[in-house]
């Protein structure tokens, strides 16, 4: 009986706070837009019995997705929260892995507090972080002011507003993602593999290519996941940092949802962005249980 | 005289303690425990041996209640243990990994059980104490485990398991995480532990010396079955499978055809040389096939043909083992057959009699040698 | 023993100048006496005086305290138990579905979870407001919660639950009197991050929250988007400093705690006898 109370209260919750609001969204994303309170139609009304259920099955349709492939907004959106989402990763994978390498390669007593300091950001708000970047990246910025004082540029460089912003921004905020799991990679690397490999004839830096990245891979891995998958349904960085031009899909749904008051397109976009997201979610969980396989042995 | 032997299996009006009876255990298609019968008597100190994985451990878990057998019965003091939960029953365990609460002192893992019993505070005080004296941890009940060494570790441990007083205790290798001189220490002790207490023991081991330091009985394990149960020298001097031969101590095996001769059996194991000749109580029948075991220490070495002795073959010396106390001398007999003899080194080393090629005879009396089934 | 080579520590000084820098400056413009944000004119702490005088910031900072508390404490409750119901729940029915529905949530876009969650409490007439925020905040932090404490219950040693069992307790009791207080630095830190996802949530906040509670996150970002101000610089000044007194000393307690359990360790081996 306490067993079942112990599956029961968990499961419960999530069904009706996770799942069935999952369900309304995909159903909502079959209705039309309305001019009504809520602002869709059909709307299930079971007192007319199985007439009611039969009607409101039948008024269900694809429509909103066909709208989405025609408008050339929603699919450019799709591509280009891919296209910034990878972009972004790749950069925060460039900038991270040094710190990563670095904090493994640093003494023991330091170790702590490299690693308090990557986590601290992370405790930090979200929000906060994403703003302190408006200050520095807007055209009379502390960023321009700089390279304007040291005379590399005469004009200011527009980079709020712009994509670069939204660059600076994800990899700003997603850094510790991407140093915590190559650190740990790193970590358990055994300084002695790299002793064998200059033994038998490499140089450092063949040995850092052949050793130590090869071993660090599953870090990578999970790594550029950990930063690809949230960046891509991103919201607060492209609204804050973003220009009118960027386009991100978590923007749009945003949009649709507040702006335009288009509850079943905004629906539709949800669910294709979700589709989006299964291929990458399912790879990552993929890698993670390979990784706890090796480590089982 | 046979009064002062304590041996309760070879009595028949002794009631068992524990009883397997036909039991069975699977985990999906693994058969870890095939259809096996035991009996365990009251105050026994009786040793489960065997490699990992041959289903020592899940017997003792299926005592403890924490499996329960797919097939037959397990009975504990007559009592079908059948959807006996493991708080109710009279049995304790002691953990290999010891499982002391590390959030709870000394003291307080001694009183967990009797806490849960419900028992008077001055009555679980005055026990916690007694564990205390008996495992001479009195200076360390205030402590938490992570404040005390690893012998001490253990010792918690066996007073924690002990203070309910249980009918029955399992220990699941109980002296494996200490290092080897603590852990011979440790073997004396808890056989004076056993006396004392006269609880029956149970313990898990695959190390064979432990076995045999400390039970009363050894069960020989492999495969979900008992091999076989006897006493500590009748497992080593009268093993009853080439298995139990080679898992216990260091033994040579030969293979051979036997033939009945007078008590025994004259043995051929090689073309072109002598029969060996053993005297044996087994059955073989006329003839067949066996198995020849002779400890290494029960073979003599010699650099002239012994007179008067049964069996006396002629080797070459491959390999010495200098051990110290004692050396190993690896010999080769004509047809390829490998054979230890072990001699004392009670001379000092360089006027050791053998060194490498040397032709040697080794010898061994009719008795020496146990003739198994090949 | 490892020292910093020149290249480690010039990558380490860039990385964590970059992670630093932004919050700094941030930092020291809220002490600046002028409007005009990236004007330096002079120190001044006005900022924070007229930032105490806005009510409505007050409000919603209060209202986001309350929210972050209750969510998070119902989160460290549900998540506790979806731990214990993964690791140690053996079979069920419905088990694959209530692992996933635990890890969904994790790789969920805020925007999406926010969405069909309101979608749902409109679709059921549940008036928007503070409860409702609470609610969602629950959901996705209790999946946290229990990602936390199931790494936790993993690593414990089976044989302490089962020494419980085996001296006497019944199972509820063995996970009162042996687990939870064993796994209670895990279910403390699942608690302070289902606290502050609570407090820095802006998406889902934004679509379940209703006309009668509003959060500080809300607040932050409907002032920021038109641009950089200098009460909100003073806002995440002090937002910045309670993370960075929390984060430092709960290190510090963790490591004091660390060197005393290995003197202890040390000691106890040296006064084996």
């Amino acid at each position: 009986m306490r067993r079942f109370t112990l599956i029961a209260v968990p499961y419960f919750w999530l069904l009706v706070l996770f799942l069935v609001p999952f369900i309304i969204v995909f159903k909502i994303s079959l209705s039309d837009t309305a001019l009504a309170i809520p602002p869709y139609t059909p709307t299930l009304d079971l007192s007319s019995g199985w007439e009611g259920i039969r009607g409101f099955f039948a008024a269900l349709d694809w429509e909103n997705f066909t709208f989405l492939t025609t408008d050339d907004l929603y699919w450019k959106a799709y591509l280009s929260s891919l296209q910034i989402a990878a972009i972004s990763t790749l950069l925060t994978l460039l900038v991270g892995y040094p710190v990563a390498y670095g904090m493994a390669q640093s003494p023991d007593e330091w170790r702590p507090t490299l690693m308090m300091l990557v986590i601290l950001p992370f405790w930090t708000s979200f929000l906060i972080r994403v703003y302190s970047w408006m200050g520095i990246l807007s055209n009379e910025g502390f960023l321009n002011q700089f390279l304007l004082w040291t005379g590399l540029i005469s004009e200011p460089l527009q980079i709020l507003n712009t994509n670069k912003a939204v660059y600076i921004g994800i990899i700003y905020t997603y850094l510790p993602f991407m140093i915590l799991p190559i650190y740990s990679a790193l970590e358990k690397l055994d300084a002695s593999l790299l002793e064998a490999a200059e033994d038998l004839g490499c140089s450092r830096i063949t040995a850092f290519w052949l050793v130590t990245i090869p071993l660090s891979k599953q870090g990578i891995i999970a790594g550029c996941f950990l930063v690809f998958i949230p960046a891509l349904g991103e919201f607060v960085i492209p609204s804050l940092l973003g220009g009118s031009k960027t386009l991100m899909i978590g923007k749009v749904l945003w949009e649709e949802f507040f702006s335009n008051r288009d509850w079943p397109v905004a629906s539709a976009v949800a669910v294709i962005l979700l589709l989006i997201l299964i291929i990458p979610i399912v790879l990552f969980q993929r890698n993670e249980q390979k990784q706890r396989e090796a480590e089982g042995q | 005289m046979a009064q002062t032997v304590f041996a309760p299996w070879e009595e028949a009006d002794q009631k068992p303690l524990i009883q397997f009876k036909n039991v069975t255990k699977r985990f999906g298609d693994f058969v870890a425990i095939d259809n096996l019968t035991q009996d365990i008597y009251a105050q026994e100190f009786f040793a489960l041996l065997g490699p990992s994985g041959c289903g020592k451990t899940t017997m003792m878990r299926m005592l403890a209640g924490f499996e329960t057998p797919t097939e037959g019965q397990i009975l504990i003091a007559g009592h079908d243990m059948k959807g006996v939960p493991p708080n109710k029953r009279a049995v304790n365990m002691m953990f290999q990994s010891y499982a002391l609460f590390p959030h709870l002192t000394v003291a307080e893992n001694i009183a967990f059980g009797l806490k849960r019993e419900g028992k008077p505070k001055p009555e679980i005080e005055d026990r916690v104490d007694e564990m205390l004296r008996l495992t001479r941890l009195e200076k360390f009940g205030k402590r938490k485990p992570h404040q005390i060494s690893g012998g001490q570790r253990q010792r918690v441990a066996l007073a924690r398991s002990l203070a309910k007083a249980p009918k029955l205790l399992l220990l699941d290798e109980p002296l494996g995480a200490l290092d080897k001189k603590l852990r011979q220490e440790t073997q004396f002790e808890l056989m004076d532990i056993q006396e004392k207490t006269g609880t029956t023991f149970v313990i898990v081991t695959h190390d064979q010396e432990e076995a045999m330091t400390v039970a009363s009985r050894v069960a020989v394990m492999d495969e979900g079955q008992i091999i076989q149960v006897a006493t500590p020298a009748d497992i080593y001097e009268r093993p009853n499978s080439v298995y139990v031969a080679d898992f216990i101590g260091d033994v040579n095996i030969i293979n051979g055809h036997a033939t009945r001769a007078g008590d025994g059996y004259d043995i051929a194991y090689a073309e072109g040389t002598g029969k060996l000749h053993a005297k044996t109580t087994t059955d073989l029948g006329n003839e067949g096939k066996c198995a020849l075991a002779i400890r290494p220490e029960k073979v003599s070495i010699t650099a002239q043909k012994p007179a008067k002795v049964t069996n006396a073959v002629k080797g070459k010396i491959i390999d010495i083992a200098y051990l110290g106390n004692l050396s190993t001398y690896h010999v080769e007999l004509k047809g390829g057959q490998m054979v230890k003899a072990q001699t004392a080194n009670t001379r000092r080393l360089e006027r050791r009699s053998f060194t490498w090629e040397d032709d040697v005879w080794l010898s061994w009396t009719d008795t020496a040698a146990i003739v198994l089934e090949g | 023993m490892r020292r910093f080579t020149w290249f480690n520590a010039t990558s380490l000084t860039l990385g964590f100048v970059f992670l630093y820098l932004p919050m700094v400056i941030l930092v020291i413009y809220s002490f600046n006496a002028s409007k005009l944000v990236t004007v330096w004119a002079g120190f001044s702490t006005k900022w924070y005086g007229t930032l105490f005088q806005n009510e409505a910031f007050l409000d919603a900072a209060w209202v986001t305290v309350k929210v972050a508390v209750v969510s998070s404490t119902f989160a460290a409750v549900l998540g506790t138990m979806a731990a214990y119901v993964l690791v140690r729940g053996g079979r069920f029915m419905g088990r694959t579905l209530f692992s996933g529905m635990i890890y969904a949530p994790l790789v969920m876009p805020e925007v999406i979870t926010g969405l069909s969650l309101l979608l749902l409490f409109i679709g059921i007439g549940f008036d928007r407001g503070m409860m409702t925020i609470i609610l969602a905040h629950t959901t996705f932090s209790m999946c946290y919660v229990s990602v936390v404490v199931s790494s936790r219950l993993v690593s414990f040693d089976r044989s302490l639950e089962e020494a419980a069992l085996d001296l006497g307790c019944s199972a509820f009791e063995a996970f009162r009197l042996v687990t939870l207080p064993i796994i209670a630095p895990a279910v403390i830190s699942g608690w302070l991050l289902a606290f502050t996802l609570s407090l820095d949530d802006l998406v889902i906040a934004s679509f379940t929250s209703g006309p009668s509670a509003t959060t500080l996150p809300i607040k932050i970002y409907s002032a920021v988007r038109l641009g950089v101000s200098p009460e909100i610089n003073a806002l995440s000044t002090i937002m910045i400093s309670i993370v960075t007194v929390g984060v430092i000393s709960a290190s510090l307690i963790s490591k004091r705690a660390a060197v005393k359990q290995k003197r202890d360790e040390m000691a106890a081996e040296r006064t084996a006898d």
